[in-house]
């Protein structure tokens, strides 16, 4: 159990991972010898500049995937990659990946640009949640209630964009309702000095028991209140046109593009400007910030109302571009997957988008293979993006840097 | 941002356990009692407010829609009433409920000694369920003194391995208890609607999830003619008083709660700290899957989906509110089971949503998290900080 023995340890984890999906891989060989599959690198909707189609026969091609999974898996397990271990893990389940693919479009054509138009709208709840609770753990505060926060904007953004009649309304009621659940949790855990973890559990029960009454109490017998109007996608003039990227990243939703913004906003404030030091040094060392003048509390307090703001914007997604109303318990644990996002991305709202995506192509992935005709069952599939998660964060996020103040209440001495 | 940083052994933290036991110690019953009133006075306003009939009367004035408010209440709080002890029959469904919850709550009431916080009761209670149930319809021919302890013990066990891969994982790798169980949760959910639809599984003749049924030689048996109390609240009880023997008096359990109050001390002494994870998340499956395989060989009969839902929430309201005593999630277990089987008779006699219960639920773990809201509501003096602070940070 010394500590130099555990990088090899981990390596060896990594390792045997490899040679298992070299082998999963490799089963997928049983398919049909001579069938292609075609990936379509053009939108659906017609491209100014057509690409064409990437088509390759499936027995071959997975052969190769198996051999050089299996290829960097020796390497591994011989002398590993020093720091780029996790890395080579990535490569090789991206290898997979894309193995899994060749063989479920099998005899017909997988639409590249879909997969990864979806990977990006997956991702907004997930990034938004995950920045939510970026900003809480910086300043200090654990926010496990990011699902309780999702499912408050998520009907009130329903109710206000059905009542009001604009989505941009509903966007403005999911960002309150976030935000007070924001404001409860820091009431919870600043001014009461609640248990923080159980106080994010709370507001998640109380969150869901609310909507769900509210929704069979009030939802139920008037169905004009819960028909909201959605953000329709719109295309960046000139850079849609861009073949395989323009369709995917600039012809989306309104939540996609404010969730890119997002990400580069909290990352510059964070890290380049007065305001993100303050927070920073507030999640790090209290005692020593409020010596130095900062007030530790209300940084706290505007730290989790802040992250309510964008964890409401977060739930808002669900019933302004996901579903085209609100139903009880709708956002299926995605405030937690959005929890495990902020940790893969090790607290940083880059890491964060990217963990995101991650989780949001998981998601991509299992409604694509329900399209095609994979003998894998659709409730497994949709299992996958949970299961995902609980490798990720065992596998790849391991021991965390942790803002040295999460969790504990600041009583002034 | 670093990596690498070794991972065992354990950092030091202050021990949570031992916050938990100076919350149990000086907390009071009062401050209980208070919750609890103020969760439902909080309660019957939102009633007040969300009632039809006071939005009608709403335009005949203030003072009617208050009338119309306080009638509202007053109707679905009698139901409430009325429906949880008002009679025999009512005492009856007010067990069933409890059954369920002092096993989920002690599934969360255990591992909370540890300093571990298992949210994994639903999928836990899923395993169980599925696996006491398979073994209450696949297995035949068996007397029922074989047959229905046989499907019992398996629950556990199934529930066990749920709670024991969370533990291990957290142990080896340090991945977060309350993410794996939550996301173990979800998993479990659509496992259990895919397995609903295996051919060994599904009733013969049906195409939408749902299982055979539980053979009689495995069911647990009815206590009263025509009620549906079962012997699972024999069992819930038996259960309770082996985890205070488990908590109080064996080794492992010492072990358990010093892990919980100082790892390092504890690991000093020549404990294992990660080995005790383990140990307590297993015991915590365990718990919650005899609560699914009560509920499947007892009151259900048959696995449907979505059986479990909410059950693991429901214990740790259970816990919280018994603030992590065996005695006391038995006595909340029956507290909120009367709640629950008030909130079905509120829902069919004066058409209040059932989601009113889990509201007060969250309002009265609110109200036990932080006492400090209770008295501020009420004007209570008392001491500072004296929360029921049990949970660790993500590092450790």
């Amino acid at each position: 159990m010394s500590g130099a023995a555990a990088p090899v340890r981990r390596r060896r984890r990594f390792a045997a991972f490899g040679g298992l999906l070299a082998a999963l891989v490799a089963a997928l060989l049983r398919a049909d010898a001579s069938a292609r599959t075609a990936f379509v690198l053009n939108d659906a909707r017609g491209a100014r500049f057509p690409l064409p189609d990437l088509v390759v026969p499936v027995a071959g091609t997975v052969r190769i995937l198996a051999a050089l999974i299996l290829a960097l898996a020796v390497l591994l397990a011989v002398r590993g990659a020093g720091r780029r271990d996790a890395a080579v893990v990535g490569v090789m389940g991206g290898l997979a990946v894309v193995a899994l693919l060749t063989w479920a479009g099998a005899g017909t054509s997988i639409s590249v640009v879909s997969l990864l138009r979806g990977t990006l709208f997956a991702a907004v709840p997930i990034a938004f949640g995950a920045l939510a609770g970026v900003l809480c753990e910086r300043s200090g505060v654990i926010n496990i209630a990011i699902e309780g926060q999702f499912l408050a904007g998520a009907f009130t953004a329903a109710v206000a964009a059905s009542i009001l009649g604009s989505a941009w309304w509903g966007l403005l009621g999911g960002i309150a309702a976030g935000a007070l659940v924001g404001l409860m949790l820091a009431g919870l855990t600043i001014r009461f000095a609640a248990d923080q973890i159980v106080s994010g559990v709370v507001l998640i029960v109380f969150a869901t028991g609310v909507t769900s009454f509210l929704t069979s109490q009030l939802l139920a017998g008037t169905p004009s209140w819960n028909a909201p109007v959605r953000f329709q996608a719109f295309a960046l003039p000139g850079l849609s046109d861009v073949p395989l990227l323009g369709p995917i990243v600039f012809d989306q939703t309104v939540l996609v593009y404010l969730m890119l913004l997002a990400v580069a906003g909290v990352q510059f404030g964070l890290f380049r400007t007065r305001w993100g030091l303050r927070l920073r040094s507030v999640g790090e060392h209290p005692a020593a910030a409020d010596t130095v003048g900062i007030p530790v509390l209300r940084t706290r307090y505007r730290a989790v109302m802040l992250g309510g703001v964008l964890a409401g914007v977060g739930g808002s997604w669900f019933t302004l571009e996901a579903a085209s109303q609100f139903s009880k318990e709708m956002t299926g644990g995605r405030g937690f997957i959005a929890l495990a996002a902020m940790l893969v991305g090790r607290y940083s709202p880059v890491g964060a988008l990217g963990a995101g995506l991650l989780f949001g192509f998981a998601d991509a992935l299992a409604t694509a293979l329900q399209r095609l005709p994979v003998p894998i069952p659709s409730s497994l599939l949709r299992a996958t993006p949970y299961v995902i998660t609980i490798v990720v964060v065992a596998g790849l996020v391991g021991r965390l840097r942790v803002p040295a103040a999460d969790g504990k209440p600041y009583v002034k001495a | 941002m670093s990596t690498g940083a070794p991972p065992s052994p354990a950092p030091v933290r202050e021990g949570p356990a031992q916050r938990l036991r100076a919350a149990v110690l000086g907390a009071s019953a009062r401050l209980t009692g208070l919750a609890v009133a103020a969760a439902l006075g909080i309660g019957a306003v939102v009633l007040a407010l969300s009632a039809e009939e006071t939005r009608e009367a709403l335009d005949d004035g203030l003072g009617p829609a208050l009338v119309a408010g306080a009638s509202a209440v007053g109707r679905a709080y009698s139901a409430l009433l009325q429906g949880s002890v008002g009679s025999l029959g009512a005492l009856s469904e007010t067990l069933v409920a409890a059954t369920v919850l002092i096993l989920t709550g002690l599934a969360v009431a255990v591992p909370l000694r540890a300093g571990l916080f298992n949210i994994g009761g639903e999928g836990q209670v899923i395993a169980g369920g599925l696996v006491g149930g398979a073994v209450g319809f696949a297995v035949t021919g068996l007397p029922l003194p074989v047959h229905l302890p046989l499907a019992i013990v398996a629950a556990g066990l199934g529930g066990a391995a749920v709670g024991w891969l969370p533990g291990f994982l957290k142990a080896r790798t340090g991945a977060h208890e309350v993410i794996s169980t939550i996301m173990l949760n979800n998993t479990l959910t659509f496992v259990l609607i895919w397995i609903l639809t295996l051919p060994l599984v599904q009733v013969e003749g049906r195409s939408d999830p749902i299982s055979r049924q539980v053979l009689d030689s495995a069911r647990l048996p009815r206590l009263l003619e025509g009620l549906r109390v079962d012997a699972g609240i024999i069992l819930a009880v038996l259960v309770a008083v082996w985890v205070l023997w488990f908590l109080d008096r064996s080794t492992t359990g010492l072990e358990l709660s010093a892990v919980g109050a100082n790892p390092a001390a504890a690991t000093a002494a020549g404990m294992d700290p990660a080995r005790t994870t383990v140990t307590a998340m297993t015991v915590a499956g365990a718990l919650a899957g005899l609560a699914g395989g009560a509920l499947i060989v007892g009151l259900q009969g048959r696995i449907t989906p979505g059986f479990s839902a909410g059950l693991g929430f429901d214990g740790i309201t259970v816990a919280l509110l018994g603030r992590g005593t065996v005695v006391g999630t038995v006595l909340s277990g029956l507290l909120l089971g009367a709640l629950k089987a008030g909130g079905r008779a509120m829902q069919a006699r004066s058409g209040t949503a059932l989601d009113l219960v889990v509201v007060i639920q969250a309002l009265i773990i609110v109200f036990i998290a932080a006492p400090g809201v209770v008295r501020a509501l009420f004007r209570v003096r008392a001491d500072v900080g004296d929360g029921a602070r049990i949970s660790q940070g993500w590092g450790s």
